[in-house]
């Protein structure tokens, strides 16, 4: 149920992709996304999916995993394609009703689903092999200059770092609650909508009594550990780029200047 | 009311980087009115095991039959055997949601659809089990102490009325008193309603003493079940996989081991009072 949503899961296994300094995979990710909306055109598109292939094998995260992630975007994806396909004037290959589907707008919804695809399979492929801490980590170093004109970016790492460590937690914990309230008979399942609503309030209001608590005992285990800010704060591991982020960044020049090239040949 | 499991397997993350063998091949028959300890450290299976026997999880493989039905069929009724089979989870004053201490007593009732007379019967009835008279009544459950939230929830649970309440380790984090207050409770229940036990515990004492029959898990099997006895003789084992025998248990072995002709099959304190004082008055007289 909850858990099968992939996207945001770490995929603990020893990859070269799991090894790159993570500046190295965000800068990556946002290359990728820049690329496939720089692109048209099939030969584009081939590339686009022969490198996120190639990325996802070195990964070592098995492919199934990271298309099991898609069923979270399927609603949002039928409805763009289906909006595309019957919005779009042009010309008419069949109608529904009043609705006319056009030629255009089926190549259009086409390309935008297969955009819509890979770019979720690219990001999860970056939280799949990436941990939550790291990330942030990453996020910290890489958005540093924001510094300058006074954004705590330290503060907002660390509340994300809080924030995505929570996650796992609170599944557990709604899990638990779930549990022990259907152990004293309540339905969750059936019934109409607002009856499932008015169902939710035994799981939610124990669900925020403990976040609340939760927050309370980490704040405190922070402060007895003398957290302060960000301010003179050193890191145990520092980020330091090896020279497997230079192949990373050089192959992923490559890449991005073959997606322009293809642009332009045509 | 009797619950047989029969080669119960159960795998947490089927599928993932790393699934969990949660319990491995299970057979256990649980009769009634009996008293059970179950045993087993973190993570041998036995939260796993227990959600099983209200139906919260369905195994991956086996089958349960709850008095001689299959809980698998299509047409068995989860919701007769949760109201039949009572469980209290870990830190069970978690799941207090209510206004009223009163009113989240009543939740399990109303779950099942009775009258508001009944529900409210039963709801006094639950609370005066646990120890808490009127006064409480009204009070917010948030407010109270640790020991007391939980024999609120400890009393939502009974306030379902269950043939079998299961208890997954009730006294975590209270104080000896509470901890006394909630076992002679859970206790009085099995006595004067004959409500079959299920008591997963970490303390051997509080096994000993309360438990028939003791159950003990370990890595997702059945290592051990039979009495109290039987199960301590084998304490050296049961050091083996993190667990221990009671404290009695290991004085009446050393005393033995001193050349005191002493039975070393004792589990609790008054026993090994008896049996020393005998002993005592036997060498005395001779």
């Amino acid at each position: 149920m909850i858990r099968d949503i992939t996207i945001g899961q770490y995929y603990a296994v020893d990859s070269p992709i799991h090894k790159l300094d993570p500046r190295t995979k965000l800068a990556g990710t946002m290359i990728y996304i820049i690329s496939l909306f720089l692109t048209k055109g099939i030969i584009g598109y081939c590339i686009g999916a022969f490198f996120l292939l190639f990325i996802i094998r070195m990964s070592k995260v098995p492919l199934k995993y990271i298309v099991r992630g898609l069923k979270a975007i399927v609603i949002l994806l039928l409805i763009s394609v289906s909006f595309n396909i019957f919005l779009t004037p042009g010309e008419e290959i069949f109608q529904i009703w009043k609705l006319k589907a056009t030629k255009e707008g089926l190549i259009i919804a086409v390309y935008m689903a297969v955009r819509l695809i890979f770019l979720i399979m690219g990001s999860s492929v970056m939280t799949l092999t990436t941990t939550p801490n790291d990330l942030t980590d990453g996020l910290e170093k890489s958005l540093g200059f924001l510094k300058k004109i006074k954004v705590p970016v330290h503060e907002i790492a660390m509340m994300m770092s809080i924030a995505l460590r929570f996650i796992p937690i609170l599944i557990e914990e709604t899990d638990k609650i779930m549990k022990a309230q259907m152990a004293r008979g309540a339905d969750f399942e059936t019934g109409g909508i607002i009856k499932k609503a008015k169902s939710m309030i035994p799981l939610l209001v124990p669900l925020f009594v403990s976040a609340f608590r939760r927050a309370t005992d980490l704040a405190m285990a922070m402060e007895a550990r003398c957290y302060r800010g960000g301010e003179g704060r050193t890191k145990m591991k520092p980020l330091k780029y090896k020279q497997r982020d230079y192949v990373a960044y050089t192959t992923l020049f490559v890449y991005f200047i073959i997606m322009i090239g293809v642009k332009y040949i045509k | 009311m009797s619950i047989k499991l029969e080669h119960i397997n159960y795998i947490y993350g089927e599928g993932s980087a790393s699934p969990i063998h949660a319990t491995n091949d299970v057979s256990l028959e649980i009769k009634d009115g009996e008293f059970i300890g179950l045993m087993g450290h973190t993570g041998s299976g036995k939260s796993t095991l227990i959600q099983h026997l209200n139906g919260l999880i369905r195994p991956t493989s086996g089958n349960i039959y709850y008095n001689g039905k299959n809980t698998s069929d299509e047409d068995f009724s989860m919701k007769e055997l949760r109201s039949k089979v009572g469980l209290v989870f870990q830190y069970p004053e978690h799941q207090l949601f209510e206004v009223t201490v009163f009113d989240d007593v009543c939740f399990g009732p109303k779950n099942l659809g009775l009258e508001k007379k009944e529900i409210e019967e039963r709801a006094k009835h639950a609370l005066q089990l646990v120890g808490l008279d009127e006064s409480y009544y009204e009070r917010s459950p948030f407010e109270l102490s640790g020991g007391q939230k939980r024999r609120v929830a400890i009393a939502g649970v009974l306030a379902m009325d269950p043939e079998i309440l299961i208890l997954d380790e009730p006294t975590a984090g209270l104080d000896p008193k509470g901890r006394d207050e909630i076992l002679d409770a859970i206790k009085l229940l099995h006595k004067e309603k004959n409500i079959t036990i299920i008591l997963v515990s970490h303390s051997m004492e509080d096994i000993a003493k309360y438990a028939q029959r003791i159950i003990v898990m370990d890595k997702g099997k059945v290592k051990f079940d039979g009495t109290p006895k039987e199960v301590f003789r084998h304490y050296k084992e049961l050091e083996q996989i993190g667990l221990a025998a009671p404290q009695v248990t290991y004085i009446v072995h050393q005393l033995k081991e001193k050349g005191w002709n002493i039975s070393t099959d004792i589990t609790t304190v008054e026993e090994a009072k008896r049996e020393i004082l005998t002993i005592w008055k036997n060498r005395k007289n001779s």
